[in-house]
């Protein structure tokens, strides 16, 4: 259940997903995409739909029946560009199923409702049972399995396997000889069988080997992989304090650098500083404190994607960064960016000496170019707050593109 | 004023001795534990007002110290201190019990002045601990199960904004008009919704975030 959990996206601001209508795919349709997107409203994989079709339209032509009425009724989901093309892979595939199932049928009788009938039925309580039972994430890997490229999958080769077995079977009784080959038949399982006995415990055995194997070559890679980290970063940094013990300026910067990028290797989600905003906050206070040498203290709630205004909002978020840095003489700047849905807001707040907003000459462009021009140029807005001797505060604010 | 007793819980002992060196004179360090069944037995012993706590120990680490002292009905304080940002950890041990956070790169003057506060029962966010909470509050639109102890009000919001934004209490007392002892009503309601409410999105968001 956990691990289930860990795998849905973390933070997200989109709208909930709504309950989704039923509407026929067209990308990976079989014939019509009615399985498909039937499966998709039952959160059901739709290989499972697709063999309850095939199975009906065998036992007696109700699939056919039910899946042209879900054809008729269920709209076609809109697709741009060119339409996807049919998977005549598959569609072979359940095609020769169909073929198979139904010769099994009509050869064991089950059509008249004799003998045939229960084992099939009861095989297929049995492995409806079996799929309940399976934890879903189990059941995705079988689903997959069954349905993925062939190379991957032994789930293919049994159930070609089993198809020609019932195939020959098929030939035999059909040409009579059945009677006949019997004795041959019982033998050739005996044998297979009893091999198979003898084989298991070494199969097994391999089988567990090949994975204890497999574990411990991912432990390496990790484990290397933390120790070229630390020798590229934390070494070269302790190697260069030592060089510059006497400056203790030099040496904070460094050990602060070198702590940061430590911290957003072991405890930050790895994100792409050119795609999201969290990300790029991080990197512009990252460039600024090692311009500067004044720590800078980043929260960041929520996330989102960059484009061309939040773009601005950062520059003008640096320069007010800058600004702090520089002039204000605060031993630490606290940076709070928030994404909510629909608007961004970033404060950059020292504790330092403030200055008289009025008092700015005119041709100082810092706070009024760089930073409340630049965001109102781009819809958005700046304010400024401070005061002599009570720090300043920046508070950025951007709609958000919707 | 009375000083606060405090236990400091650390694997490293040159921190330990840093730490001691650095607190104000109205805090009295009585003992220091480096594992957790020290650190259990120093403070059934010790009885301290506040125990600093470590989250990185050997032995199950601060989280097994929670457990087991407050399990067993002690009433002690607890401040964790750590190194580590990742979510998991800072919403792990506020969950276990402690009533507040604080990374070791706090300066000497405001630890002293966060374990006052966490002695007469007050909770101690930082401000990457109020990101935090805003954020796993935040990250989800399904409904609460008690909206009483699943949702931050518009006031705790408002509050914990201004301490990401790296306000001092006395600072958003002035912000909002009101005062200092509304602020750390507002923030222990906080504490309080943090550890008792159910919703595993909680537990669920810290632990993605570092799965991402």
């Amino acid at each position: 259940m956990l691990r289930e959990m860990s795998e849905t996206p973390t933070v997200s601001n989109a709208a909930p997903a709504a309950e989704p209508r039923l509407v026929r795919p067209a990308s990976g349709r079989v014939i019509a995409g009615v399985a498909q997107g039937a499966a998709a409203q039952l959160r059901l994989d739709p290989v499972v739909l697709r063999l309850g079709f095939v199975l009906l339209t065998v036992v007696n032509g109700l699939g056919v029946v039910a899946y042209a009425a879900l054809w008729i009724f269920t709209p076609k989901e809109q697709v741009k560009g060119p339409e996807p093309a049919r998977d005549w892979g598959q569609f072979a595939a359940y095609g020769v199923l169909w073929t198979a199932i139904a010769g099994l049928w009509w050869i064991t009788g089950a059509s008249d409702g004799s003998i045939g009938t229960w084992p099939i039925v009861v095989g297929g309580i049995g492995a409806l049972i079996l799929w309940q039972q399976a934890d879903p994430g189990r059941r995705q890997r079988w689903m997959s399995g069954a349905v993925s490229k062939v190379s991957a999958s032994w789930v293919r080769t049994i159930v070609g396997a089993l198809l020609i077995v019932v195939g020959a079977i098929g030939f035999l009784a059909a040409s009579g000889e059945l009677a006949k080959a019997k004795t041959g038949l019982v033998f050739t399982a005996v044998v297979v069988g009893g091999m198979l006995m003898i084989a298991a415990p070494w199969l097994a055995s391999l089988v567990k080997e090949l994975q204890r194997e497999r574990t411990e070559r991912i432990r390496q890679e990790e484990r290397a992989e933390v120790a070229a980290h630390v020798h590229d970063s934390v070494l070269h940094t302790l190697t260069l304090i030592q060089r510059n013990a006497h400056d203790s300026r030099e040496v904070t910067r460094l050990a602060r650098a070198q702590e940061r990028d430590l911290r957003n290797w072991l405890y930050q989600p790895k994100q792409d500083a050119d795609a999201t905003l969290a990300a790029a906050v991080r990197r512009v206070a990252a460039e600024e404190e090692d311009a500067h040498g004044v720590p800078i203290e980043i929260v960041c709630v929520g996330d989102c994607d960059l484009d061309e205004r939040l773009g601005a909002l950062l520059q003008a978020a640096r320069q007010a960064m800058v600004n702090a840095a520089k002039y204000s003489g605060a031993p630490v700047i606290s940076v709070y960016a928030e994404v909510e849905p629909d608007e961004v807001t970033v404060f950059v707040r020292d504790r330092g000496q403030g200055f008289d907003l009025d008092a700015v000459p005119a041709d100082r462009m810092g706070i009024r170019q760089s930073i409340i021009g630049r965001m109102e140029r781009n819809g958005g807005s700046a304010r400024v707050r401070t005061e002599p001797g009570d720090g300043t505060e920046v508070m950025l604010t951007m709609k958000r593109a919707s | 004023m009375k000083t606060v007793r405090v236990l400091i819980v650390d694997d490293h002992r040159l921190f330990r001795s840093g730490v001691r060196a650095e607190l104000g004179p109205s805090i009295q360090v009585i003992g220091e534990a480096e594992d957790v069944d020290s650190a259990v037995a120093s403070i059934a012993e010790l009885q301290p007002d506040v125990v600093l706590l470590d989250v990185h120990m050997p032995g199950g680490g601060g989280q097994e110290v929670l457990r087991r002292v407050l399990g067993s009905g002690s009433q002690v304080r607890f401040l964790a201190l750590s190194v580590s940002d990742a979510a998991e950890d800072v919403i792990g041990v506020i969950r276990g019990g402690a009533r507040g956070y604080v990374t070791k790169t706090i300066s000497g003057a405001e630890l002293t002045d966060a374990i006052v506060r966490v002695a007469d029962g007050d909770a101690v966010f930082s401000p990457r601990l109020a990101g935090f909470v805003l954020d796993a509050f935040a990250s989800t639109e399904a409904p609460p199960i008690d909206p009483e102890l699943d949702s931050l009000t518009q006031r705790e919001r408002e509050v914990l904004r201004l301490i990401a934004r790296g306000y001092a209490y006395k600072e958003i007392a002035k912000e909002l008009f009101i005062s200092v002892k509304t602020v750390e009503t507002h923030v222990s309601s906080v504490l309080r919704k943090l550890q008792l409410s159910n919703r595993h999105e909680l537990s669920r968001w810290a632990t993605a975030r570092r799965l991402v």
